[in-house]
């Protein structure tokens, strides 16, 4: 800032060497602010924690929620993490940053300096500009809230688990685990979640709730023909013809079972809306992986390379820098014994630097592509790309024929009734659109996992619940459905059917409990 | 906009909690897991951790996901050869040797393979002693021998040169000092004062007598304060360290066991599996255990954990004959008043018929006054024989000292050492 530091910095050599101080944090925390702000990003305030290894392993099991409720499952993570740190078959991330105001980010202490410098670029002003700027982050979490609620979340289960017990609460928390990517609200922005107001209206709504579920469940069951032998004469004014409840198909499984299931106590319910506010806080970074990835990387590098000209760092750093530059954003080849999919970081970090390079200097299939944006402000353009997508849209709208051609993207087609695979698409002319497409598909959350929606609740007979999957090209469940519906049939407290769809006909059933139980508990 | 917390100093077993609630859950694959690894180690290698594996399937969080089959096209990078319209049969499931991966579709991720974790000594200890609660086994209950052994006891006025207690000392020399100066030094500034007096006075008023008076004091005065000894005995101050009985930490365990035909190696495991037990615990009340093992048929012999353990032997029981081996090993390199002497003994019951009251007479004569504790199990589904009748009456005679359980199979281990201890706890 001042001029006094300012010369002070000039005397200074630039930075080498690989130890770390705070002052030297600060320092480039400071000049990496001053470069982000050229490029306009604008970002949450930073909160930068350094913390050891062991801490690393801590937060990253707890997918990183810088508190969360206790659960096996976190343990099971952390194990796993420690076992394969320890084995030296994994070094550990070397950042991660929770999407919150302010935006934490965490140092690891063994990291050397280039590190340091690298990750609060990559962190602190990558992905926490992404948080604050892209829509879906925007539209569905409340980045000011999380981590209140978060306390909330760990102080409510450890209540219930004095209350009724580890076991009960494990339970159903993994009853709710197995349903949480069923616990979003695709289509609809949720209301922000405030703590304070959580807390407060927690008791108002248990009792509110309750009635209302007792409300929905107060006809007394009876036999299931009866319903349906009944014919206008009988019931002349319909009372049991009702529609079917509910009476659209609901994509929220969470929401559906928190507000209707007929057996669960309040305090079950009030656990279910947390694991459902989770996933719901989680959802946008499942769509964006790509891209955000792909921007933090994009603006490291951009970051590293302007301090580098500046003089602020020296040689050995920004080759240190490449070098783990390189190897974060290296995509092996499919046939690679460490091919593992496609790397997000990859094909992110492409896709945002070939914008820059059409906006700066469009050839003319670039032109012909992307008439749009060739040749206009790169800065802009990717500013409105981060703002305004998510992976599947955003490949959609920006993957360019050099970016497959550079990844040799190639699309292989994979059918059952073919006993060939086929190869129908590679990275010419002719398969560009179609490679696009498919990638762009291979995103999309929808297409990812199977569509699964509450189709019918049999509010008068035997408080059956009957859920709908439409299939999608065709492709059946996997074996996991039968202990994912049995968790479904813990929480509902009734029997559950599933009805596979492919083209409007019911092509396969299933039901928990098992039918041979039935038999022979009948 | 941006701050900095250094959080390295802050408590770092965020998971610990988590663990638990893992370990908890998983309780009985990992008491599997230890079990074997109590038959596989040796007894004196139970004080560290242990690698645990599970099956993946036991312990997937299931979801909903798409399973095999279907149409679905996939998008891979890399591309060499191929060109639009390739054709390739899919990689069978057995073969899987092609050069291409062709990148089936990596979410089904059945892997088999198991997930491993290690287990810490302490929850490796838990696992083994299993709600044993041994921190109410404490060694108040055991009659241990007492060493005398010096114990700090403060400071005391004397004592030999060696313990002097150097700041002790000093510091009364030093208020010593200022107790008997200061007197002295009040005094001799009132002569000085008056000296002074004296002699700033017109020198026809002086009074020499009075002078000289005065510098005759000053003089004695300053001869006493030279006087004062820096250091006196009187000073001196000693640490005193007092002769306390201490509990022995030294102690000693016999492993006697029953190797002849009537022995299989099941039973020997469910005999290593008690003198673990019985090791364990001493190993957590004494600083020094040492094992001995004894191992008898009609004639008994001291060998080591390998050979006590594994080795075959056929052959007759004289159970006497590991006894009097016993009283001839205590008597030769541990003498009682130095050792605490636990005996634990495993044995199918059998026994020579007249040995059994030899046993009996060594027993309560030679052996039980010396010992702390004798545990004996007997591994028999059988009804028992005139062994058990002999012990029984030693037990009538030291019934805090001697403890005898039956055990059928592995499982009853724990309850039959849990239950003699206790016995000790309510004598």
């Amino acid at each position: 800032m001042s001029h006094k530091r300012e010369s002070r910095l000039e005397n200074h050599a630039p930075a080498s060497g690989s130890d770390w101080s705070f002052e030297l944090l600060e320092h480039f925390e400071h000049e990496i602010a001053r470069i982000a702000a050229q490029y306009r990003l604008d970002i949450y305030p930073n909160q930068i924690e350094v913390i050891t290894s062991e801490q690393m392993m801590d937060a990253y099991a707890s997918i990183g929620m810088p508190v969360g409720y206790h659960h096996w499952s976190f343990g099971k993570q952390f194990l796993s993490v420690e076992q394969a740190y320890r084995r030296g078959q994994m070094g550990l991330a070397y950042e991660l940053v929770i999407n919150s105001d302010p935006c934490i980010a965490y140092l690891m202490e063994e990291n050397t300096l280039m590190m340091q410098i690298l990750v609060m670029a990559h962190a602190c002003y990558g992905h926490n500009s992404f948080f604050k700027g892209n829509y879906l982050f925007r539209a569905w979490t409340d980045a000011s809230a999380i981590i209140d609620y978060l306390v909330f979340a760990r102080k409510y289960v450890a209540e219930c688990e004095e209350r009724h017990g580890v076991d009960a609460v494990e339970q159903l928390l993994d009853a709710c685990h197995a349903l949480q990517n069923y616990g979003v609200d695709r289509y609809k922005r949720p209301s922000p979640i405030s703590p304070e107001e959580e807390v407060q209206r927690q008791q108002e709504r248990e009792a509110y709730l309750q009635a209302q579920v007792n409300a929905l469940w107060s006809t007394i069951p009876q036999a299931e023909d009866d319903d349906e032998q009944l014919d206008e004469v009988n019931d002349p004014l319909g009372l049991h013809r009702r529609g079917r409840y509910p009476s659209e198909p609901q994509e929220n499984l969470l929401y559906f079972i928190e507000k209707n299931a007929p057996l669960l106590e309040p305090w079950q319910r009030e656990l279910v809306r947390i694991v459902r506010k989770l996933a719901q806080y989680f959802y946008p970074q499942r769509q964006t992986q790509v891209m955000n990835e792909g921007w933090a990387c994009f603006w490291h590098y951009t970051i590293m390379n302007q301090l580098y000209d500046e003089e602020l760092i020296g040689e050995g750093v920004i080759l240190e820098f490449l070098q783990s530059h390189t190897s974060v954003v290296q995509q092996p080849g499919f046939d690679h014994p460490h091919y593992n999919g496609i790397n997000p970081y990859a094909l992110g970090f492409a896709m945002f630097t070939d914008i820059k390079r059409i906006c700066e200097h469009p050839d003319d299939e670039d032109r012909e592509w992307f008439p749009d944006i060739a040749g206009s402000d790169w800065l802009e353009t990717v500013h409105f790309a981060m703002r305004n997508f998510k992976d599947e849209s955003f490949i959609q709208q920006f993957l360019s024929p050099k970016v497959i051609r550079d990844l040799k993207l190639f699309s292989l087609m994979d059918d059952d009734h073919d006993d060939h695979l086929v190869i129908d698409a590679i990275h010419d002319s002719r398969g560009y659109k179609r490679i696009r497409e498919a990638l762009s598909v291979q995103y999309a959350l929808s297409h990812r996992e199977p569509n699964i929606q509450v189709w019918a609740a049999n509010i008068r007979g035997d408080r059956s619940l009957t859920l709908r999957h439409v299939q999608d090209d065709r492709r059946p469940l996997a074996r996991s459905v039968y202990p994912v519906m049995r968790h479904l049939h813990q929480l509902w407290g009734f029997p559950v059917h599933m009805e596979s769809m492919e083209q409007d006909e019911i092509a396969r059933r299933y039901q928990w409990p098992l039918p041979e139980e039935d038999s022979a508990s009948g | 906009m941006s701050y900095f917390i250094d959080r390295r100093g802050n408590a770092r077993n965020k998971s610990a909690v988590n663990r638990q609630r893992f370990i908890r859950r998983y309780r009985s694959h990992i008491k599997r897991a230890v079990e074997d690894a109590v038959n596989r180690r040796s007894i004196t290698d139970m004080e560290r951790g242990e690698e645990v594996s599970i099956p993946t399937r036991d312990i997937s969080e299931p979801v909903f996901q798409h399973g095999q089959g279907g149409k679905r096209r996939v998008i891979n990078p890399g591309n060499k050869e191929f060109v639009e319209g390739d054709r390739m049969r899919r990689p069978g499931g057995g073969s899987g040797g092609g050069g291409s991966g062709e990148g089936q579709a990596s979410n089904q991720g059945e892997g088999e393979d198991d997930f491993a974790f290690s287990l810490s000594r302490e929850e490796f200890l838990e696992f083994v002693f299993d709600g044993l609660e041994l921190p109410h086994l404490e060694r108040k209950q055991v009659a241990d021998m007492d060493e005398v052994r010096p114990v700090r006891a403060g400071i005391a006025r004397d004592g030999p040169p060696a313990r002097i207690n150097i700041v002790r000392s000093m510091r009364s020399a030093q208020a010593r000092r200022i107790a008997m100066r200061s007197p002295i030094k009040r005094a001799l500034k009132e002569a000085t004062e008056a000296l002074e007096q004296e002699e700033c006075k017109d020198p026809v008023l002086r009074n020499k007598v009075r002078i000289a008076e005065l510098k005759a004091e000053i003089e004695r005065l300053e001869a006493r304060l030279k006087a004062v000894p820096f250091l006196d005995t009187y000073d001196l101050r000693y640490n005193h360290l007092i002769n306390q009985p201490m509990p022995s930490n030294k102690a000693v365990m016999f492993c006697v066991m029953d190797v002849s035909g009537s022995m299989t190696q099941a039973h020997k495991d469910i005999g290593k599996r008690f003198f673990l037990l019985l090791y364990l615990f001493l190993e957590r009340n004494y600083e020094k255990v040492e094992l001995v093992f004894i191992r008898h048929h009609t004639a008994a012999k001291e060998v080591d954990e390998e050979e006590f353990f594994y080795s075959r032997e056929t052959g007759g029981t004289i159970v006497s004959s590991a006894l009097t081996l016993l009283d001839e090993v205590i008597e030769s390199r541990y003498p009682a008043g130095e050792w605490n002497l636990y005996v634990a003994q495993a044995s199918d019951g059998d026994n020579w018929d007249d040995d059994s009251t030899n046993c009996r007479e060594l027993m309560i004569k030679k052996l039980m006054p010396r010992l702390q504790y004798y545990a004996y199990v007997e591994i028999t589904p059988h009804a028992h024989q005139a062994l058990w009748g002999e012990y029984e009456r030693v037990e009538e005679e030291f019934p805090d000292r001697f403890a005898m359980q039956q055990i059928v199979e592995a499982g009853d281990i724990y309850p039959v050492f849990r239950e003699l201890f206790k016995r000790r706890v309510s004598a």
